[in-house]
Parts: C-alpha cells; structure tokens; sequence
C-alpha cells in the first residue's frame, strides 16, 4: 500500500497521471488484448474463416499457414531442414559467442567452422545434399545470413579503417575520413541501389557478381564505417600512458597495436558494438527495397496473396516480433555487459 | 630495401602506395563504366535533366508540377518533399521525444514504466516494419472518407489519409514572417546590449522576456494592422474525398507518424541522459548562491545539459533525414523516389545516384562541420 501511495499517488498530478493511464488501458489495451488473443483464430481451414471475424480477432492462422514460406522464402520445400538447421547453427554462434567464458581462441574456429557448415547445408551439392543456388534462399535464413556475414567482414575491415583514421600518415587518415564521412553520409539505401544496379558497370565485361552477394558487399562497406567510428572511440579511450609505455619497451606500431592497444580499445567498445549489431540488424531489412527475399519480403509476398489480403496487421505484429527477440537479447546482453566490465574496471583496471 | 628501415621514408613509401592503390582501382572503375555504357548504348552526363520526364508525381504542394515538366524539375520537387518530411519530422520528434524523455525520469512508477517500454519496443523493430504496419494500419483499417473518424471538430481520419482544418494564405503571413526573423535579430542585439550593460554596471536587464516580446509582438503588430486577416479552413467531405482544410496523403501520414514515432524512441533516451549528466550538487550550489530556481536552470543546469544533449540529437536529425529514404518502400515521393522512377525510366543509373548521394552529403557535412564548430564553442575550457 505504501508502495502504490510513493509511487503512484505521491501528489495531485501525480496521482491524476495514473488515472489517466489507467483508463487508457482500459480503453485501449484491453481491446487489443482481447482482438489478439481471446477472439483471436488461430488455425483455419482457409481465410474465410478469417474474414468474418476481421476486426474482431486477429487472423494468426495467416502464420501458422505461411510460417514455412515466412521462415525460409522460396528453399525447396522438401529440403528445408537444411535452412533450418543452419538457423540453429547461427544461433548457437550467438549463444557462445555471448559467454565470456567462450572468448579464447578457438571461438574464430568455431565460427570458421560453423559458417563453413552453413555454407554446405544452404548450396548443397556435396555430401550428397542436392545443389540449391542462393536466388532460392530465403526469410529469416538470408536475414541472419545478411547480417552476419556482413558483421563478420565489416569488423576486420573497420579495425583497419579506425587505425587509419588514428595514424600519423596524412594521406592514409585523409583516404579513411573520407571513405567513413562518405558512407555515413549518405542513406543506406542509396548504397544497395548503387550495389543493384550500378556495381555491375563497375566490373570488366565477362565479370558478374550475383544480386545477393552484392547486397551483401554493400551492406558490408555500410556496417564497416559505422562500426569504425565505435571503434575509433574505443581506440581514443585507451589512456595516452599505454602507447608511451609500449614505446618506451621498444614494441614496433604493429606489436604496440595488436599485443597492447586493441585489445584494450576492443573491450571498452564491445557494449556501443553490440548496439551498432542491432542496428545494422534492423537495416539489414532494407534489403526488400532492391528486391532480395528476406524476411520481411516473405511476409510481404504472403500478404499480397488474393487468399490473406487485408491481414497485414497480423503478419507486420508477428514479423516485429521475430525481430524484436533478436534486437532485445542483444540490446539486454549489452546493457549487462557494460555494467559487468564496469565493474570490472572498478575492480582491477580493465585487462 | 635498405630506405624502408628509416620511418619517415617508409611512411612516405606506405602513402604512396596507398595513394596509388586507390587511384588504380578507380580508373580500373572508371574504365570499365566507359566501356560498358558504350556496350549498353547508355547515355552519360546530366542532359536528361533537361528532358520531358512524363510521370505524375502525387504530391507537390510547393512547386507546380505536371508529367510534361523536365526531369530535373521532378528531382526539385522531390527534393522539396524530402525536406517537407524532414523538418516538420524533427520539430514533432523533438517534442515527442522530450516528453518521453521527461516521463522515463517521472516519479509515477507508472508513467515512467510506459516509458521504457515504448522506447524498447520501438527501437528494437526495424523502421521499415514499423512503416509498413502503419501504413496497413492507415489504408486497410480505418474507414473511408464517408464514415471518416472524428477524434476532434475539423480533423478526420480515413482511409484516403488524414484531413486538418488549415488557415486560408493571405499576403499578411509572408510579412509577419519577415516580422518574425527581424524581430529575432533585433532580439539578438537586445540581449548583447544587456550583456554589455550587466558587464559594465552590474544591473541586470530582462533581456530574455523582453526578447520574446520584441520576436512575438513585431509580427503580432503586422497581424494586426493587416487587420486580422484568418480565414479557417476546415475540410468537407465531397465525392469520395476531402476538399479544404490540409489533407495529407496516407502516404505522407505514414512516413510523418512511423519516422516521429522511431526518432522520438532515441531522442528519449538522449534527453534523459542528458538531465541525468547534471549533478544534483550543481542546482544546489546554484541555490546557495542565491539564484532563484528559474534562473538556475537556465544559467546552470541547461547549458550543461545542452552540451551532453545537442551532439547526439543533431545526429539524430540527420537519421531521420537519412531514414525518411525509405519513402520509396510506401511510395511517398521523396527524392530518393523520384530519382528511382527517373533511372528506371532512362537508365542512367550513375547520375541519379549521384545526385541522391551530392543532396545527403551536402545536408550531413554541412550539418556535422556546423556541429563541431559548435561543439568547440560550447566545449568545456579545461586548465
């Protein structure tokens, strides 16, 4: 009771506040709780179903009957164990890759070898598994393949860039502003219609580079100067004593760099990381703008059909919801990271 | 490779190939573009501007446009859309913004609950959903024009968009806004006289209320000698749709509400980090002095906010600016847009790219070389 006096009632706006609230919930939540879950259908034989209850209850027997095209786009029907094996060997990537007791060396095997597995499993055409070219791939499975692969080849790229935009060469830090400056300028889906339909001209005739991959290259050029400027600022807070002292030990820029500076400079940015992953996570879904079947694509096709027309609520509710689970964890795992490692710093230093 | 030992020619040695990499792989670029539009029969250069470019575009409002104009006006009026949605986008996420700002650090458990989850939600689902589920919400379920929802007199929400009643333009508007501008620069010569004066003799002036005054009563002075010139316009329903009064397209709704909605989530937080960077001691201090309470937020506690503040909501700005891009996936006629239809229409994808790319770079470098001259301005002055 006291709780509810101090936190609810305290003073006269105070407590007209929670009314207010409180009626609005009953206004408005209570209707939606009761169209999403007690009117709601959830199987059905087909849509008419659903039309007669529309605006009534929601229709989430458009998921349950679309969930395998939703999930895994257009992959051949009978072979799609395959795209969802590989969605749970990118998630348990994830998973280990979020424990700290997993950050040792073999951790990049892992993911050499969990990437290479995924590889196999979505072409084929090995190990007696039949050959499925990458224009059939699709949902969720090109999400997460979008957004880690892209990930993966934007990090290394953007350590080099940060290093650069630090260094003492002139010309190398004004070639990396530029680069960083140029694509943060500018909308990322200016970058994929570039890689669409412009990155073709660039290459010599004979030479072509299929739709995914060069969305895939373009959304890595993107994450790799956003993901810079993190680490940039992770490189600015390793206190200006460790370089001297690397020096004064005689270390040469690349020894001083990668045995003192970066991993120090790593550690402190791993939790602003994190939240450019989420990020470039959500802006992985632009990809439907150029035409690639993700998962937003997928949801999108099912609802064009003549048969679900109309459900768009149901299908956006459902495709937020997927995504939101990713971003969430992630967004969760990096809040509790940064106070971990803060008070790790309170403890002993960062080492 | 004896040089290489002495580090200021291999650093000399390092840029040049540097250097000479880049500029390698862009005329291997530049050649093989040549030599594929050659292939292709594609024209290059910026002449299609001046062409007849024979698409519609739905909305214009500020410059007068028809499918016979050129390409190069089509691109003008996008670009005009483009800012359309961008400021009135950064005015209305501003103070959505703050307010959630202000109701997360609130001491109604409730109100700063809802708070939270409103920024959890919102920026952990891609804008681009966002848009979509506002858009089937916008055109699939809300009525049409007939049985339009009424929330307020005048203001009607339907299927075919959003109408609001609107004031009648008349000439007097343009001069109470040339009112308005003289009457902030005067303002600003008012508060630097006072300042001078304060510095001079230790008397205070009101120079913020006498500010406002002077900024607010030139144009209200113009108002009134126009002799009240207000004409309400409020939408009536005719046919199948609404004439009168401001109608926004679902289209433009859906953009105005999704990127307002998405920015305001981030400009919340930036807000409460912002007051939480104040330390208490400072209001404090500032009362010991002996400033009242009002004077203490303005003198003290606000321009240390601000400095946390300003640098990561400008940048907040220039992603909604960036962001409202997506136009094109609701088909809202930004420029971005426009320039799509324009090189799927003659094929010269490099110039409509460019261009796209020359108007964002030129608002985020503008913006951002603005920012850091702020930012040593304001920055703290450190022994």
């Amino acid at each position: 009771m006291n709780w509810v006096r101090v936190n609810l009632f305290s003073s006269w706006p105070n407590a007209i506040t929670t009314l207010v609230i409180v009626w609005l919930a009953w206004k408005l939540a209570l209707p939606f709780l009761d169209w999403a879950f007690a009117q709601a259908i959830w199987t059905a034989p087909d849509s008419r179903v659903c039309r007669d209850a529309k605006g009534v209850g929601a229709c989430w027997a458009l998921i349950h009957e679309k969930h395998r095209f939703i999930l895994f786009g257009t992959y051949p029907f009978d072979q799609q164990w395959r795209a969802g094996l590989a969605i749970l060997i990118f998630l348990a990537l994830y998973a280990i890759s979020a424990l700290r007791a997993c950050w040792r060396p073999w951790l990049a095997l892992a993911w050499v070898a969990g990437l290479t597995a995924i590889g196999v499993l979505m072409w084929g055409g090995v190990l007696g598994l039949r050959y499925v070219e990458n224009e059939r791939w699709g949902g969720l499975t090109l999400t997460l393949l979008l957004a880690t692969f892209g990930i993966a080849l934007a990090f290394p790229l953007s350590i080099v860039l940060a290093l650069g935009r630090r260094s003492e060469l002139p010309v190398l830090r004004l070639l990396c502003v530029i680069y960083i400056e140029l694509i943060r300028g500018v909308p990322l889906i200016s970058l994929l219609f570039m890689a669409s339909v412009v990155l073709p001209l660039f290459l010599p005739e004979g030479m072509s580079i299929d739709k995914l991959l060069r969305a895939q290259i373009a959304l890595i050029l993107f994450a790799a100067a956003y993901l810079a400027e993190v680490v940039r600022g992770g490189l600015q807070a390793v206190p200006s004593g460790q370089y001297e002292a690397a020096q004064a030990l005689g270390l040469p820029y690349w020894r001083m760099t990668g045995l003192i500076v970066l991993p120090q400079a790593l550690r402190i940015s791993i939790p602003p990381l994190v939240n450019t992953f989420i990020a470039f996570f959500k802006d992985t879904s632009l990809v439907l703008i150029i035409g690639l079947f993700d998962l937003l694509t997928t949801v999108n096709v099912s609802i064009g059909e003549p048969k679900w027309v109309g459900f768009g609520i149901e299908a956006y509710i459902f495709v937020s919801l997927v995504y939101f689970a990713f971003c969430f964890a992630m967004s969760r795992y990096s809040q509790n990271l940064e106070l971990d490692l803060a008070g790790g710093a309170a403890k002993g230093g960062v080492r | 490779m004896g040089f290489l030992r002495s580090g200021r020619s291999r650093a000399l040695f390092f840029q040049i190939v540097a250097l000479a990499g880049v500029f390698a792989a862009l005329a291997f670029i530049v050649h093989n573009t040549m030599l594929n539009l050659e292939r292709s029969n594609i024209a290059s250069g910026f002449a299609f501007l001046g062409r007849e470019a024979g698409f519609e575009i739905g909305e214009s409002p500020f410059i007068a446009y028809s499918a016979a104009d050129n390409y190069g006006r089509a691109l003008l009026v996008g670009m005009f859309n483009t800012i359309r949605i961008a400021l009135i986008g950064v005015v209305l996420a501003t103070i959505l913004g703050t307010l959630v700002g202000l109701a997360r650090l609130s001491t109604n458990w409730l109100l700063a609950q809802i708070a939270s989850a409103y920024l959890e939600v919102i920026r952990n689902v891609p804008l681009l959903v966002q848009l979509f589920l506002w858009y089937v919400l916008i055109t699939d379920n809300l009525p049409g024009p007939r049985d339009a929802l009424n929330p307020l007199p005048g203001v009607f929400l339907s299927n075919r968009g959003f109408a609001v009643p609107g004031v009648d333009s008349h000439p007097a508007h343009l001069w109470m806004l040339f009112a308005l501008v003289a009457g902030l620069v005067l303002a600003g010569f008012v508060a630097r006289w006072a300042r001078a004066r304060q510095a001079r003799t230790g008397q205070p002036f009101p120079s913020f209320w006498a500010g406002c005054g002077i900024a607010l009563g030139l144009p209200l002075a113009v108002f009134l000698a126009a002799g009240a010139p207000v004409k309400l316009d409020a939408p009536q329903l005719s046919g199948f749709n609404f004439q009168g009064g401001v109608v926004l397209t679902p289209e433009y709704a859906t953009l105005l509400i999704g990127l307002v909605i998405y920015t305001a989530a981030f400009i919340g937080e930036i807000v409460r980090a912002g007051i939480l960077a104040v330390h208490r001691g400072q209001f404090e201090a500032a009362n010991a002095l002996g400033l009242s309470r009002q004077l203490a937020l303005r003198l003290v506690v606000m321009p240390q906010a601000l400095r946390v503040i300003i640098p990561p909501l400008t940048s907040q700005y220039l992603n909604l600016t960036k962001n409202s891009s997506l136009a094109v996936a609701i088909g809202y006629p930004d420029l971005v847009s426009i320039a799509n239809t324009s090189i799927n229409q003659n094929g010269q994808a490099i110039e409509g790219i460019a261009i796209i790319m020359a108007a964002y770079l030129t608002v985020s470098l503008s913006i951002s070389a603005f920012m850091n001259w702020y930012n040593k301005r304001i920055a703290l002055v450190e022994r």
